[in-house]
């Protein structure tokens, strides 16, 4: 349990504080205008400020946020549960790949395995959307978007193993 | 062409200062001393027309009245009462020695009594305005000692709030018994007008508490001057009466009064400062600068003293308690109204007083600055002299 302190600063707002675990002095002085102000104090001389940052009322909100984590955590969870059951990754096309060389329609990787090419990667560079027409060369590597099983099963399509 | 003349004039000395202002945030200080300054060249050089003259007059009486309505303003009840319970020692210390040095030393420099206790006034008040800019600037406000230099700045203008109506009634003369009833009345006022402040304030507040900004701003600044123009019908000091107004305004009245009031206060209270400076005699200056020089460095001592023990009864270390003196050093506003008091009594009081501002308020601040550099010093000596 953190023993905070409260310090009435007349005329200017209160201050709460509290020894910190690791040898410094924290607290924030809520002024009265709204304004906050958080401060850490120096290690050589604890009854001194070594930092303190003023906060707008809106900006200490979201650094409070910060610290708790409710709303960026709310934020992530949805992140992955919108991705569930999709699965990316990125497939290299080795030299004993039986489609090195071969236009990437030949494949038939979306009907074979479910799992779509969005972009191949050569030399560097990003080919976004290629047809089926696009040929493909040993050392490409290629962006695999499908379900986990699809995209698992389109590498070993493309490495010569399906 | 009256009013060609007084625009003219007047805005030529706002704009002076608007000058000065901007010379002092670029220096980081407060502009006090150098309003100060600005009045007594404007006094040595030029000479103001009747009218212009006028103006600043009535204009340094509402500057009076306003600055010590913000004061009262910045506090609220609870927060006096609270102060008064927790720091009567340090308050007690820090009257006896910085009101003890001006006293003697307006006697050693032969002023009637009451002189010497206006010039006691003088040195006791430490300039809130300058050590809350000090704290503000150099991120203080989190620093252990703070709260110790604001129970020192609040004790003083509470004690200020008793002295001045004191002050008032001496200052009206007279024989020795009616000294005395005018004395009675004005410490009866005071305090009857001070306990319906405290006690009954929330309710001023909220029937003051308008909608409309304007209304609030007007009748907040109605209030103060007729509160102001009662007190001074029943010789308590109308500053005082302005005083108590801002004590009783509490809550969001207060909140909401301060910003608005705020840049009228500044305008009065530069041209406050101007018209101390306008009625200072140059000539007399070179006189006081020894008394003055000699008074900051005693008064700065026993300041620094004062600061360092309330410091280090907070259990405050070293730089800590090296910081809380110097922060207290600088003498301000207050000081230059209470020597305003006097200006009739003692002819060098002015001069005496507005040199002392102009030298604490230089030192304290720069002292205050180095803590690191310095606050060793006092520690070996201290130590020594233990050993």
């Amino acid at each position: 349990m953190v023993k905070l302190e409260e310090t009435p600063l007349p005329g200017v707002g209160v201050r709460h504080d509290f020894d910190g675990r690791f040898g410094k002095r924290v607290g924030v002085i809520r002024h009265r205008d709204g304004r906050r102000e958080i401060f850490v104090s120096r290690r050589d001389d604890p009854d001194a400020c070594a930092q303190n940052i003023v906060l707008s009322d809106e900006e200490a909100e979201a650094v409070a946020d910060l610290l708790s984590g409710s709303t960026i955590t709310r934020h992530v969870a949805r992140l992955t549960q919108d991705i569930e059951g999709l699965a990316m990754d990125w497939v290299n096309v080795p030299g004993i790949s039986p489609y090195a060389g071969r236009p990437l329609g030949d494949t038939m990787m979306r009907t074979r395995t479910g799992a779509s090419i969005v972009a191949v990667m050569r030399d560097g560079q990003a080919i976004p959307a290629p047809g089926p027409e696009f040929p493909l060369h040993a050392g490409d590597t290629v962006v695999v978007v499908g379900t986990p099983g699809g995209v698992v099963s389109a590498a070993k399509l493309l490495s010569g193993e399906g | 062409m009256p009013l060609a003349q007084l625009f003219l004039e007047l805005g030529a000395v706002i704009l002076a200062l608007a000058l000065v202002g901007r010379a002092a945030g670029r220096l980081g200080i407060t502009p006090i001393p150098l309003y100060l300054l600005a009045g007594i060249g404007l006094g040595a050089f030029m000479h103001l027309g009747d009218a212009p003259e006028e103006f600043i007059h009535i204009g340094a009486e509402i500057g009076a009245v306003l600055l010590l309505f913000t004061l009262g303003l910045e506090y609220t009840s609870r927060e006096l009462r609270d102060n008064l319970r927790a720091n009567r020692q340090v308050g007690l210390l820090d009257f006896g020695l910085n009101f003890t040095p001006g006293l003697l030393a307006g006697l050693l420099l032969g002023f009637a009594p009451l002189a010497a206790v206006l010039l006691g006034g003088v040195t006791y008040l430490s300039s809130s305005g300058i050590a809350s800019k000090i704290l503000g600037d150099l991120g203080r406000l989190g620093n252990r000692e703070t709260p110790v230099i604001l129970a020192v700045c609040v004790l003083e203008d509470v004690a200020m709030a008793a002295y001045l109506p004191v002050v008032a009634a001496l200052l009206l003369g007279g024989t020795l018994a009616a000294i005395g009833v005018n004395l009675l009345v004005a410490l009866a006022a005071f305090a009857a007008a001070f306990f319906l402040a405290l006690r009954y304030g929330h309710v001023l507040s909220r029937v003051v508490n308008v909608q409309s900004s304007e209304a609030l701003l007007l009748s907040v600044f109605g209030l103060v001057l007729v509160v102001a123009g009662a007190a001074d019908l029943l010789k308590v000091s109308a500053a005082i009466g302005a005083f108590l107004v801002g004590i009783a305004l509490s809550g969001e009245v207060a909140e909401r009064t301060r910003p608005l009031i705020e840049p009228l206060r500044d305008l009065f209270a530069a041209v406050f400062f101007v018209f101390f400076g306008l009625q200072l005699d140059l000539g007399s200056v070179p006189g006081v600068l020894l008394p003055a020089a000699l008074l900051t460095v005693v008064t700065s001592a026993t300041k620094f003293f004062t600061g360092w023990w309330g410091a280090a009864r907070a259990g405050v270390q070293t730089r800590g308690r090296y910081r809380a003196g110097t922060t207290l050093i600088p003498r301000g506003e207050f000081s230059i109204l209470i020597a305003g008091l006097g200006l009739g009594l003692a002819p060098t009081l002015g001069p005496l007083a507005a040199v002392y501002v102009l030298l604490t308020a230089i030192l304290g601040p720069v002292l205050a600055r180095f803590d690191a550099q310095l606050a060793p010093l006092f520690d070996r000596s201290l130590r020594e002299t233990r050993a």
